[in-house]
């Protein structure tokens, strides 16, 4: 049991570590982050939502329309 | 529905997929060729214990850390335009294309987690041998990543293993393995990621070339560049295999994709290749503008033959066989085929309005003959072509296709000899004292991209009117938003995507000019 604390405490500090001695990579990190707020709070909200997901309640609804869509 | 559907919806539609994919692809390849190379360095540096390799290795890996940080999501946003600009096609493929896009995101996530933070964070820290497997993990893993999404690709171009369902309108996966291992996939797969090598030698090259025109960072640059030259010739022998398997299967799958590629508007026994041509600006038939002329052209005999169909007099189909039919070599016309794909449309409007009126026998009879195989055969395999109103949709943008598909091959060519011609200078030390091969090697980054790009083109462009070969083209895929909202985030990706380059042009730039001893 204490192993199995310490080896995880270790991947912990691992990554904690790694994290602080980051120079370049805190900038790096910085463009992930903004990239990813701005996808899926921005983009994906606001402009992309699931078309079927948001017109449609259900799957039977869904394929309805398609087959609808498709066939006239 | 499909009848009223605003072409301009649909240009713009696939305007926008076009600009996030070639974005998209800017920050992949560099990302899935050169983890190798670091991990080949990394190998040296670990058998030898020689401090430079370790100090090369490092130098690689910050530059694949930038461009992989830079790149990483942009695919995401493709994912976004399928729920809302594709949502009949991401109906249509049901989990064909969700199955293999969930592998790839669980397995990125993984890889992304895990061994990329050994890599990263692991120097001193972990033992070498570790930290190496690490790194070789991070290369298998970022390249088997990219399978499930070219697996999907692949299936649009080749759709293999699937049943299409008339209740659900979905295509059901009936055999995974006839979906991740058709021949197509497994050659895309296998094209694509040795021309990412290549270009990932080319940036080693080109960067280190930089140093040497710099003077500086002489013995780092000269070993970076034998890796990479050593790696980049022989994947750019292996990427000349596959694309020309790749050819094979467009020859058999996509004729009318390889006609375009070529400028072959005439079927002939033993056809010529045209190792160079240029288009006119007059039509060869004034109803498409798609059908240029040659201004001229050198041919060299029987090799699209033999490239096709392994026969150096084998009948190769042109534009016009594809489309008025050839009885002789058994093509169909494609008027014909419209017929098939209108009958099997009809056959499955029957249905709904069977089911829909509520005639639960008429419903179940005529589900079973839509899934006979003999109707799939002869009829749903050419679904699509009920939607096309006219034969001219069929062929793609012919300039377009050729140009691409001459460039790719064309600066594949080049790169092979530059690779040989990198190593001869590094070995007899030459290389610092030849300015022009060193500019040529700076110059050739851009060139590598080019290429990668171009190959996209060929593999996209030329499947058009297709978004589902034969079965679903583009008009039927796209959803009913409004134009404007398509052009308003084409023009938001333009932005984004080119701030997001420029940060990786600066930050890359900035790295290089520190040099590796930063």
């Amino acid at each position: 049991m204490t192993n199995k604390k310490n080896w995880f405490q270790k991947v912990v500090y691992f990554y904690i570590d790694g994290f602080k001695s980051m120079k370049l990579g805190r900038t790096l990190w910085l463009i992930i982050l903004l990239k990813l707020f701005f996808m899926f709070f921005v983009l994906r909200m606001f402009f992309f939502p699931n078309y079927l997901k948001s017109n449609f309640k259900t799957d039977k609804e869904r394929s309805e329309y398609i087959l609808e869509s498709l066939t006239k | 529905m499909i009848e009223s559907v605003d072409m301009s919806l649909v240009d713009w539609s696939r305007a926008q997929f076009a600009l996030t994919a070639m974005y998209h692809w800017i920050f992949v390849p560099l990302t899935l060729g050169l983890t190798f190379i670091i991990a080949i360095m990394e190998t040296i540096y670990v058998k030898t214990g020689n401090p430079e390799w370790g100090k090369i290795t490092r130098f690689w890996m910050k530059l694949f850390g930038i461009n992989f940080a830079i790149g990483v999501a942009t695919g995401i946003i493709l994912e976004f335009e399928f729920g809302t600009n594709w949502s009949k096609y991401s109906w249509f493929v049901g989990d064909i294309f969700g199955a293999p896009l969930a592998i790839e995101g669980i397995m990125a996530f993984f890889l992304e987690s895990t061994f990329i933070a050994v890599m990263f964070f692991g120097w001193g820290k972990v033992s070498k041998k570790f930290h190496l497997v690490s790194t070789w993990l991070v290369a298998v893993g970022s390249n088997l990543s990219a399978l499930w999404i070219l697996v999907a690709n692949a299936w649009m171009q080749k759709p293999v293993g699937m049943q299409f369902n008339p209740e659900t309108a979905r295509n059901e996966m009936v055999n995974f393995w006839e979906v991740a291992l058709s021949p197509t996939a497994v050659n895309k797969f296998l094209h694509t990621i040795s021309s990412a090598y290549v270009l990932s030698a080319v940036f080693v090259i080109g960067v280190s070339a930089w140093y040497l025109l710099k003077n500086r960072e002489l013995v780092f640059a000269r070993k970076s560049i034998i890796v990479a030259a050593i790696f980049g010739f022989l994947t750019s022998v292996y990427t000349i295999g596959t694309g020309d398997g790749s050819a094979r299967h467009v020859a058999k799958d996509q004729p009318m994709k390889f006609a375009a590629m070529e400028g072959l508007y005439n079927g002939q026994e033993g056809a010529g290749l045209v190792a160079l041509g240029v288009f006119s600006s007059s039509e060869t038939d004034p109803k498409n503008e798609n059908l240029k002329d040659f201004a001229m052209k050198i041919e060299i005999p029987n090799i699209l033959s033999y490239m096709a169909f392994m026969d150096w007099n084998a009948f190769v189909p042109g534009i016009h066989d594809l489309i008025d039919g050839n009885e002789k070599q058994g093509i169909m016309s494609a008027n014909e085929k419209i017929e098939r794909g209108k009958v099997a449309l009809a056959k499955l409007k029957a249905f709904k309005e069977a089911r829909k009126s509520g005639d639960k026998e008429l419903a179940e009879k005529l589900k079973t003959e839509f899934l006979a195989k003999n109707f799939q055969d002869n009829y749903f395999k050419y679904f699509g072509y009920a939607y096309i109103t006219d034969t001219n949709q069929l062929i793609p943008n012919v300039p377009l296709l050729f140009y691409s598909f001459h460039i790719m091959v064309g600066i594949g060519m080049f790169f092979m000899f530059l690779f040989i011609y990198a190593l001869y200078l590094i070995i007899r030390k030459k290389a610092i004292k030849h300015k022009l091969f060193l500019r040529v090697a700076i110059w050739s980054i851009p060139l590598a991209y080019l290429a990668s790009q171009a190959g996209w083109i060929v593999a996209e462009v030329g499947r058009q009117p297709w978004v589902i070969q034969d079965l679903m083209p583009t008009m039927a895929a796209v959803s009913h938003i409004s134009t404007g909202a398509v052009q308003t985030t084409f023009w938001l990706f333009t932005i984004i995507f080119t701030t997001l380059l420029i940060a990786e042009l600066r930050i890359m730039f900035r790295q290089i000019k520190n040099g590796p001893n930063s």
